[in-house]
């Protein structure tokens, strides 16, 4: 985009780099202001639906679709209100540290072949990493909210969020392992094709380890039955008791644009990505790497394949919200320790020996290409490494990357 | 004499492009920090805050002296060694931080105080 | 289109500063200038829930220094184990010990003094280190094109793709991290176990080897925070309720 602001428009680098980086803030943060907005109305609606009633009906004619944005409204109009022994800077501060997080993390998600803020070449830690951060936000928020339940719930995110990264870490790294890339849009790439070439499908493992994928999101999240810093039925409303107004509904976009991404991550990691299950641009003969008309249609597709696969994601949390019952924090170390962690580093370990003697997957190279070194810098002939690393490539399938 | 060593510092501060110097001045600010934080606090938290700080600046030096495009033509970098160096001290402070956290909180539950200057039990 | 741009651009005036600026040196100055403000605010702070706050931010202007060096790895290691763990682990400690008179603990000003000329003078060492090497103040060109996280990768499995002199075999796995990457993942074993086993839950039976302060309350120590839900009534609040004070 930039290459087409100045040599068409005719701007000057600088400006077109501006407007570049300015156009791309601006539609991410639609993805997450507009998300949020549907993604509170559907919540309505599922949880009523969910406990047999109707949800809001009223405003905006027939499903209450204007429901979300009258309460914005209503929102901003609200009385900002700070206890009396808060921590003033801090209490301030800590819904847009949330917010900045949740909004940071998107920069390096790809809704498309190359349609993404920045391309990282580590872009799946970054994402972790960045979301991580949400974190602090909330226990800011507990901290500075002189309120025993705000503490109490920011205590408890606390030691949820960081005991929850490891095995986190360890589900995000089995697909990085299958790509042998952390480049989102490398493995989004890696499995395109058909639906059979999705990497929850690659092998037993990889299909187990989605599962804890899903679990450890909703709970780095803090969607129920993993809510326990906001628990309502013990602490009023947990880390965000004190807030009101425009602040608290930060909280709740940070919450929602969580729970966007880690749905957006999981597809593009396990279910394939942009690449929908049948490969129809393909079939067509129709290629989203070229630059004209036809492959800009294919990514807009592509898009839409995305958006869709991480929507499912977010209602299916819905889902599981208004279905099951809220875990005491004990047992939720209990299940992130005693079995998410082990089974997550089991399944790493059989997906990996799994790469080593099947690296074709479990369709064994039926409509894989076969192995390529995809580093330019490993292919150059006569470069020592090159040389080097020819032999012991073969058998380190599972480190050096997809062989 | 000082201005000789100001004034070209600060004569192409916004179009010059960024060398090793700079990520050093960088790194020296933290670890003075640091090392002041890890000399005046009180608090046993402070001091580790200041240790963190102190290996942080460390580490923006070992990533300056890493990347060779910040160095000039004739100069040899320390190319991947210094990220891989970065990185064991970004572990190795992750390891100490957990030590003196717990000592710190031991220390807490014993004498239910964090202040270093009561920590004279073992003084003859 | 481009002679409309020309003219805006003459008709502002700080327009051709910005022009001539050089974007990389730009954002490497906002983000040290975040990293050694927040560095100097840690050191002068007295409220310790501020200096988390501070250390946080200046620990993450830090990492986008490591993203302009071209070092993406150790940037999002920075991020995600530097800030997004140790750093929680930090203010986990704090939260814990903020009672209320020790989250303003205010050093003696002959403390802050002696720490200021110690600080001034290792400063102006450091400083004129710095300046002293003419190729460190020369750089090549400030052009980041080497993807750095797959030799990276590559070398802590002892394999060194970036240097050709590494090339025969057995020189490439000498030349490599497997064996340090080995033993720092043994040392973080040990020391997971040696954190765990000095802040676990006290048993009665089990005699205090230090005298216990009197007249305080029961110790409470981190595996029982981790478990607040469950007797939180009890014990947690007694130590949690100092912190909103």
């Amino acid at each position: 985009m930039v290459d087409f602001l100045i040599t068409t428009v005719g701007l000057p680098p600088w400006l077109a780099w501006t407007a570049a980086a300015g156009l791309a803030a601006f539609l991410i943060l639609n993805v997450i202001a507009g998300g949020a907005l549907v993604f509170i109305w559907a919540e309505r609606k599922i949880a009523a639906r969910i406990q047999d009633r109707l949800g809001p009906t009223r405003t905006g004619g027939r499903f209450g679709w204007l429901q979300s944005l009258a309460d914005g409204i209503k929102l901003l109009a609200k009385e900002d209100l700070m206890p009396e022994g808060a921590d003033p800077l801090l209490f301030r501060i800590a819904p847009y540290v949330s917010f900045c997080a949740s909004f940071c993390a998107f920069i390096a998600l790809p809704f498309a072949f190359d349609f993404v803020g920045l391309r990282l070449n580590v872009a799946v830690f970054f994402v972790i990493a960045v979301l991580g951060l949400e974190v602090f936000g909330v226990i800011l928020a507990g901290y500075a909210s002189a309120s025993k339940w705000s503490l109490f719930g920011a205590m408890r995110e606390a030691a949820q969020v960081v005991s929850y990264e490891v095995p986190l870490g360890m589900c995000v790294v089995v697909p990085v392992m299958l790509a042998g890339s952390m480049d989102l849009v490398t493995i989004g790439e890696k499995q395109a094709g058909w639906f059979t070439n999705w990497f929850l499908f690659h092998d037993p493992f990889t299909f187990v380890i989605f599962w804890v994928y899903v679990t450890c999101a909703v709970a780095s999240v803090n969607r129920a039955p993993f809510d326990l810093a906001e628990a309502e039925s013990e602490l009023v409303a947990g880390f965000h008791t004190e807030y009101s107004g425009l602040r608290w509904s930060f909280f709740f976009m940070a919450e929602y644009g969580s729970m966007f991404l880690v749905s957006a991550l999981a597809a593009v990691l396990f279910m394939g990505g942009w690449n929908g299950p049948i490969p129809v641009a393909a079939l067509l003969g129709l290629s989203e790497g070229t630059g004209d008309t036809a492959g800009y249609f294919v990514r807009l597709l592509g898009m839409v394949n995305l958006l869709g696969k991480a929507t499912l994601g977010v209602l299916i949390m819905m889902w599981i919200r208004w279905t099951l019952p809220r875990l005491r924090i004990d047992q939720v170390m209990t299940t992130c320790l005693k079995y998410c962690t082990p089974i997550a580093a089991a399944m790493f370990a059989g997906a990996m020996l799994w790469q080593l003697a099947l690296p074709g997957g479990l369709v064994a190279g039926l409509s894989r290409p076969s192995a390529h070194v995809r580093e330019g810098w490993l292919q150059e002939s006569g470069h020592g490494p090159a040389a080097a690393l020819a032999d012991p490539a073969g058998d380190m399938a599972g480190m050096g990357g997809s062989r | 004499m000082i201005g000789n060593f100001v004034q070209p510092c600060l004569a192409g501060l916004l179009s010059d492009p960024v060398s090793v110097t700079h990520y050093l001045v960088v790194g020296a600010i933290l670890f003075v920090s640091g090392v002041a934080c890890m000399a005046m606090k009180r608090n046993a938290l402070g001091v580790l805050m200041g240790i963190e700080l102190v290996l942080n600046g460390a580490n923006v030096n070992f990533v300056a002296f890493a990347s060779p495009w910040l160095q000039g033509a004739g100069a040899r970098s320390l190319g991947l060694d210094g990220q891989v160096i970065a990185l064991f001290v970004i572990l190795l402070a992750a390891a100490e931080a957990a030590v003196a956290l717990a000592i710190t909180l031991n220390f807490y539950n014993n004498h239910s105080t964090v202040d270093i200057d009561r920590a004279d039990d073992l003084k003859g | 289109m481009t002679p409309f741009v020309t003219s805006l651009l003459g008709v502002v005036p700080a327009a051709a500063v910005v022009a001539s600026l050089n974007w990389h040196t730009l954002f490497f100055l906002l983000f040290a200038a975040l990293a050694c403000g927040f560095a100097v605010a840690v050191a002068a702070a007295d409220n310790i829930v501020r200096m988390a706050l501070y250390l946080i931010l200046s620990l993450g202007a830090t990492a986008g220094l490591f993203f302009l060096a071209g070092a993406e790895f150790v940037g999002a290691m920075q991020l995600m184990i530097y800030v997004g763990g140790t750093l929680v682990l930090l203010v986990f400690g704090v939260m814990l010990t903020a009672q209320s008179p020790f989250v303003s603990m205010r050093s003696s000003a002959g403390d802050r003094v002696l720490a200021g000329v110690a600080a001034v003078a290792l400063l102006a060492v450091l400083l004129q280190a710095a300046f002293s090497v003419e190729s460190w103040r020369r750089p090549a060109s400030g052009v980041v094109d080497q993807p750095a996280a797959t030799p990276l990768g590559m070398a802590l499995v002892g394999l060194r793709v970036d240097e050709p002199s590494a090339g025969a075999p057995v020189d490439a796995v000498r030349s490599g991290y497997l064996l340090p990457f080995e033993i720092v993942s043994i040392h973080l074993l040990v020391v997971l176990v040696g954190a765990a086993y000095l802040a676990r839950a006290k048993r009665r039976k089990t005699p205090r080897s230090i005298e216990v302060v009197a007249s305080v309350e029961p110790p409470a120590s981190v595996a029982e925070h981790a478990a607040i839900g469950r007797d939180a009534g009890r014990r947690g609040s007694s130590v949690l309720t100092g912190g909103g004070a």
